[in-house]
């Protein structure tokens, strides 16, 4: 019985592969066995500091093998990780640590100074670049005492979101949930080891649990797309064929990119062998566009919130899709049950709208020191009066189609996606009441042309470049309005709210309140 | 338009992006870090609504988008001047 991820990587990759290269960073080459190393080192300097268990250790590392060797030094020591966003704003990442309440934070040399400016104690900072050093200065049978005592309800790992208060919320995942997820994809979707993966996403975004555990488990090599090539779609593409990646789970907004500037005929990537895309709605059109040019391609749109462990529901594009049909979120994966429910919390009929609901061991353990908006989001199952037993609900509106896949309709309330950015309206409306002048706020968005539009009262006249830079310090750069609408009063419904259907009206947005 | 003008109104829309930096000072944007991908998706949005062009993926290389005269000359390019 598996109670530890670690246990996939020690009775996986180490059992036999321990030579291959597990981590390919900007030249570096790591082998799994540098990767052991190198945690297990990691988990006896953090043990010195950090010895009581199920601690929360924040990383704030750039997207590197050291930030894995942070991450699974943390699981090696009993404790949870939470990967930190190195550009999150000043402001942002305050409230963040103070949330979390870290004991310990790994970085490196390079990143100390923030958190020292931060006021992060000298004791509570450890420098990753200990634990990268040659040699074996750890204690193999202490630590494996240390990592068998942990059970599966424990804490693997927070990642955070958006959240409507200001303060990102922090999910807090279980070894249990993990598993639940990863055997399934391992046996469900076939991956078996023979994987170079594409690493295009954050390690603070739950893509990064797929492609790690894949990594760990079966032994794939795990790609660090350099960040310069995200930047230019075109080198990208180049960077995949260069390097012989045939695996990658992305977001659709780049995908949809590089079809619509037709990229794959000046740059194939013929060694893509499996797309797997999550992260917000794929646009048929531009998705035809990929299955065509890579035809022996598996396609796979995998859908869910952070709170269910990476994804509750699959699709693998199997069939022909016209360019104007909706793409489905197809099915509930193995040992999850999706509940839709009406407002008076009853199942609704095959066709009938309701709210994508969660059930099952992928349910994470809650928000981190948040107890209100836990009790908001993980609820007590509405058709089980009997026992305790919590089930998530999402907020997406589906319904199920005649072929009985789970089709999105929307959501209940105001968050977003945004280049693959899960955002709460309500944060951005909160930071824009920050900026001295600013009276009242109100945040719509564009779907089609991705935009993020702040309509605010103000008495004076406030240029769109000082609000901009305001909103800077609280927000990270994907959360920043792109279009300003200075506006004398918002428009009200005649309960008082602030009427935003008007307002998407405003900026051509029918469908959209 | 005179060069020093066509940079000038460059350099003006990129500071609409990123406010904190010069780039009048700065001859490799890319290399220096002064753009990310979330820039680069605004620019090339910016400048094809500014300039009534739309810049293909082909073209959106860091070749182009090094300094103030590579994005001028890409922009000659499509038949317009800054």
């Amino acid at each position: 019985m598996q109670i530890n991820v670690l246990e996939y990587f020690e009775r996986g990759a180490l059992a036999g592969q321990r030579a291959k290269a597990a981590v390919l960073d900007q030249g570096r080459s790591f082998t799994f066995d540098d990767m052991a190393r190198c945690a297990k080192n990691c988990a006896a300097l953090i043990l010195k500091i950090a010895s009581t268990r199920n601690l929360p250790i924040a990383v704030f590392l750039p997207k590197s093998a050291e930030t894995i060797v942070a991450d699974l030094g943390v699981l090696y020591s009993g404790h949870c990780y939470a990967n930190l966003d190195l550009k999150s704003p000043i402001e942002r990442l305050k409230a963040t640590l103070n949330n979390l309440g870290a004991d310990l934070i790994i970085t490196s040399a390079a990143h100390a100074p923030v958190l020292r400016s931060l006021g992060v104690p000298e004791n509570q900072i450890l420098l990753v670049e200990a634990a990268m050093q040659a040699g074996v200065r750890h204690d193999e049978a202490a630590l494996l005492e240390r990592w068998n005592a942990v059970v599966d309800t424990d804490p693997l790992c927070i990642i955070h979101t958006s959240g409507s208060t200001g303060t990102p919320k922090g999910v807090v995942l279980s070894h249990r949930n993990t598993i639940d997820f990863m055997d399934w994809v391992f046996e469900r979707l076939q991956l078996q080891g023979g994987e170079i993966i594409g690493s295009l996403s954050p390690f603070y975004f739950d893509i990064y649990t797929l492609e790690l555990y894949l990594c760990l488990a079966k032994g794939a090599t795990l790609v660090i797309i350099p960040e310069q090539c995200a930047v230019f779609p075109a080198k990208l593409l180049e960077f995949v064929a260069a390097q012989g990646i045939n695996f990658v789970f992305w977001v659709p907004t780049i995908m949809v990119n590089i079809a619509n500037q037709d990229l794959l005929s000046a740059f194939p990537v013929p060694s893509l062998r499996k797309v797997f895309f999550a992260g917000e709605v794929f646009p048929t059109k531009p998705l035809n566009y990929w299955r065509r040019h890579l035809p022996a391609a598996m396609f796979v749109n995998l859908y869910g919130p952070i709170e269910i462990s990476v994804d509750c529901t699959y699709f693998v594009v199997d069939r022909d899709l016209a360019d104007d049909e909706k793409l489905p979120i197809g099915f509930p994966c193995r040992n999850t049950d999706i509940l839709i429910l009406n407002e008076q919390n009853q199942p609704v009929k095959s066709g009938e709208p309701g709210e994508l609901c969660v059930r099952g061991s992928s349910i994470a353990l809650g928000y981190w020191n948040n107890p209100e908006r836990t009790a908001q989001a993980f609820v007590q199952n509405p058709l089980n009066p009997h026992y305790p037993e919590l089930i998530y609900r999402t907020g997406d509106i589906v319904y199920r189609n005649v072929r009985d896949e789970i089709m999105i309709v929307g959501r209940k309330d105001f968050q977003i996606k945004h280049l693959g950015y899960r955002i709460d309206l309500g944060e951005i409306e909160h930071a824009a009441l920050q900026v001295t002048g600013i009276d009242n706020a109100c945040v719509v968005y564009g779907r089609d042309k991705k935009e993020i539009t702040l309509f605010f009262e103000s008495a004076e006249d406030l240029s769109a470049g000082m609000i901009r830079r305001r909103l800077a310090e609280f927000l990270p750069k994907y959360m920043l309005p792109t279009t300003l609408h200075h506006i004398d009063q918002l428009p009200r419904n005649p309960n008082g709210k602030i009427d935003r259907h008007r307002l998407a009206l405003r900026i051509g947005e029918a469908d959209e309140a | 338009m005179k060069p020093s003008t066509a940079a000038a109104t460059l350099a003006a829309l990129l500071q609409e992006i990123r406010p904190e930096h010069d780039f009048t000072a700065s001859r490799d944007f890319i290399g220096e870090g002064l753009l990310d991908s979330f820039d680069m998706i605004t620019l090339v949005a910016t400048l094809d609504k500014a300039y009534g062009i739309s810049i293909t993926g082909v073209d959106i290389v860091p070749e182009h988008f090094r300094n103030l005269d590579s994005i001028a000359a890409l922009l000659r390019k499509y038949t317009v001047a800054p």
